[in-house]
């Protein structure tokens, strides 16, 4: 399944390629891209795990830049 | 600006005036000291309490820390104005940095606005706006002049112009009535039409187009790639090289402390690559939305980027490369009159929708009298048999004539011929050719002018026919007759025959040879407009059917991938000086300052350029 976010307050470009790479050692996902200009992340992952692996994204983001929200 | 920004910018006043008012005073030893802290805390405060946090979240090359860590250092060593000056010249490049991003989102933002507010329907006898995704499928809807229209439909009354220019970039009017279909984002110039909505908001061009090109971004280019990987590692080594600055020298040379980790610190200010971060991926995308705005989809910032190096252009012939109507060229009879073998001809042809069989209609110029007509028999591959006004006509390509043994002409002259027999005797034949789009030839040698080094064409038409148009338009190499398969093929010889860093663009109308553009390192679709299977199988959408958009395409290609260049030298060059200089003692924190935001608001500004390559230039 493929989907995509909007994120809200991401702030630093630097920060979206960190996220962008920690989340793509997911176990379950197989391809994520965060694109700092659009706010925007694609998740390709696991249709049965979907769910989860968007948690752990978020909870990714959140260490990276603590305000940062994935908008479901 | 908004509100968070606003606040930033206060403390960055405040914190100023308190600078200068501190640098001025007469104070002395600890009051001095605090007269610096004070305003340090007020515009740092975020800064140092980001980068504790984020330390204890395991994050240690964070800019916010480096900073810290930098200001805190300055501090510790005496350098009281240095410390406040990078903390606060820091978070005006912050400031300017949001801002600068957050305007050229909203240029990218303005650039596509072809997004409709509202559309105008019935409900309950009473005409009222309400939001698009509100209209279901089969509603009737009514666009009024100077009007978006909101949703793709059919037009069931009124006639009108529209300007199609925000989804095409080209300025024609389009001439529509009752019976057109019509495309929303379209703007309705004249006439008040009512339309039956054929598709929901989310599936609609406007949305399509939108989605598609927000999508792009996920599409990285190499150059983008390559930075995010040199990030992971100048980060690490520019700040191991520092701390090796602040320890090596005055070990093993018994040099003063406080000397060498001032040039320490000067490294962690520059130690930050976010210049390149930010402005790499912003370059793309507004070359992106620019050629969105001309007309030119293009889905990733890794098809911009390859654009540049069109090697081999191969496009498909009709429809591409010629009009793709055929227009009935030259009749030649014998034994009858011109008009007699025409109106034959398209009365035997009177139920066939194929082109060919509606340039008879044209040329003939009424509609065909189908009472006369009867016994049509199909004669797949061949052409047809019809007994009209009660005599035996046979009417299709040489084979048919070979096989009812009727001696047929040939012609020098290109195009499709169709033979004509009537009760058993050859009676002439029509010839109906392609013409050649009137911009073909000119945008064919602006490619040859960008590089690219060879043009082929590949068609199902005849061999006179292909080279005929091969000729007069300047293409390089023509293939004809080619079954779809063939065409195929004829792509993955092509392709092993270019140069390894080489692209090869396929150009076709997107129709019938999505494995064509799905197997060429680009494909391009022409005229696509409306044309969602085309919208899905290209990696370059044109939209409409001129193919002097593949030149400007590649234009703002190179122009893009410049500027791109221009920001990586530029940013590493200055930091590299810099850094160089800072380790032997010639710069001081201000050069770090500038190497670190200043190179950052320059490379910003340097792509925004990005959004304004314009049409067709003399240059």
């Amino acid at each position: 399944m493929k989907k995509s976010f909007k994120m809200q307050d991401l702030e630093c470009a630097h920060c979206a390629a960190k996220m962008e790479q920690a989340i793509n050692k997911l176990e379950g996902v197989e391809k994520a891209t965060i694109s700092f200009m659009t706010q925007k992340l694609t998740l390709e992952a696991d249709d049965a795990h979907f769910e989860e692996i968007l948690e752990q994204a978020a909870q990714i983001c959140r260490k990276v830049e603590p305000d940062c929200r994935i908008i479901k | 600006m908004n509100r968070r920004q606003k606040h930033r910018l206060y403390r960055i006043l405040l914190a100023g005036l308190l600078l200068i008012a501190a640098v001025l005073s007469p104070l002395e030893g600890w009051l001095r000291f605090f007269a610096f802290l004070l305003p340090y805390l007020l515009v740092g405060w975020e800064v140092l309490k980001k980068a504790f946090l984020n330390i204890c979240r395991g994050q240690i090359f964070d800019e916010n820390f480096l900073m810290s860590i930098a200001t805190i250092g300055a501090f510790l060593i005496g350098e009281f104005p240095e410390a406040l000056a990078v903390m606060l010249f820091y978070q005006i490049g912050e400031l300017f940095q949001s801002m600068a991003v957050q305007k050229s989102r909203r240029s990218i933002a303005a650039l596509m606005d072809i997004r409709p507010d509202y559309a105008n329907v019935y409900r309950e006898g009473q005409l009222i706006q309400v939001d698009p995704e509100e209209v279901e499928i089969g509603q009737r809807i009514l666009v009024k002049p100077g009007e978006r229209v909101p949703l793709d439909g059919l037009i069931l009354s009124g006639s009108s112009t529209l300007d199609t220019s925000a989804l095409t970039g080209e300025s024609l009017p389009r001439e529509v009535g009752p019976g057109s279909s019509i495309i929303s984002g379209c703007v309705n110039l004249s006439g008040l039409l009512e339309v039956e909505v054929q598709k929901s908001c989310e599936d609609s061009t406007v949305s399509r187009i939108l989605e598609l090109v927000e999508d792009s971004a996920a599409n990285k280019a190499k150059a983008e790639n390559f930075i995010t990987r040199f990030a992971r590692w100048y980060t690490p080594a520019v700040v191991f090289s520092a701390l090796a600055l602040a320890i090596l020298p005055p070990l093993l040379l018994i040099q003063s402390w406080s000397l060498w980790i001032s040039r320490a610190l000067i490294f962690l200010v520059i130690s930050c690559p976010c210049a390149l971060v930010i402005s790499v991926p912003l370059t793309f995308f507004s070359g992106i939305g620019n050629a969105s705005r001309q007309g030119i989809l293009v889905k990733g910032a890794n098809y911009l980027e390859a654009l540049a190096k069109a090697e081999i252009v191969v496009f498909d012939k009709t429809g591409t490369l010629t009009q793709g109507n055929f227009a009935v060229e030259e009749l030649c009879p014998e034994g009858i009159s011109p008009e007699e073998l025409l109106e034959t001809a398209a009365l035997a042809e009177c139920y066939s929708d194929h082109p060919i069989a509606q340039s008879l209609q044209a040329a003939r110029g009424r509609s065909p009298e189908q009472e006369r007509v009867g016994e049509i028999e199909e004669i797949p591959g061949h052409g047809l048999s019809a007994l009209v006004d009660g005599r035996r006509v046979l009417i299709g390509n040489e084979k048919l004539m070979e096989k009812f043994a009727l001696p047929c002409q040939a012609s020098p002259k290109p195009g499709t011929l169709v033979h004509i027999g009537i009760d058993g005797r050859y009676a002439g034949y029509i010839r109906i050719a392609d013409q050649p789009k009137a911009d073909a030839a000119k945008a064919l040698r602006e490619l040859k002018g960008l590089g690219v080094k060879r043009l082929v064409m590949l068609t199902g038409d005849r061999k006179e026919v292909a080279e005929e148009v091969a000729a007069r338009l300047g293409i390089d190499q023509s293939h004809s007759e080619l079954l779809p398969q063939d065409k195929v093929k004829q792509v993955e010889s092509l392709l092993r025959s270019k140069t390894k860093a080489g692209q090869l663009l396929f150009v076709g109308d997107g129709i019938n040879d999505a494995p064509v553009l799905a197997r060429a390192d680009i494909g391009v679709a022409m005229g696509a407009l409306g044309s969602d299977a085309a919208i899905e199988a290209a990696d370059v959408v044109l939209m409409d059917d001129s193919p002097a958009k593949l030149p400007l395409a590649i234009r703002i290609s190179k122009r893009t991938r410049g500027i791109v260049l221009q920001n990586i030298v530029f940013a590493l060059g200055v930091k590299i000086a810099v850094l160089i200089l800072g380790g032997a003692g010639h710069a001081s924190m201000w050069e770090a300052v500038f190497a670190d935001v200043g190179v950052c608001v320059i490379a910003i500004l340097n792509a925004m350029r990005a959004l304004r390559i314009k049409k067709p230039g003399k240059d």
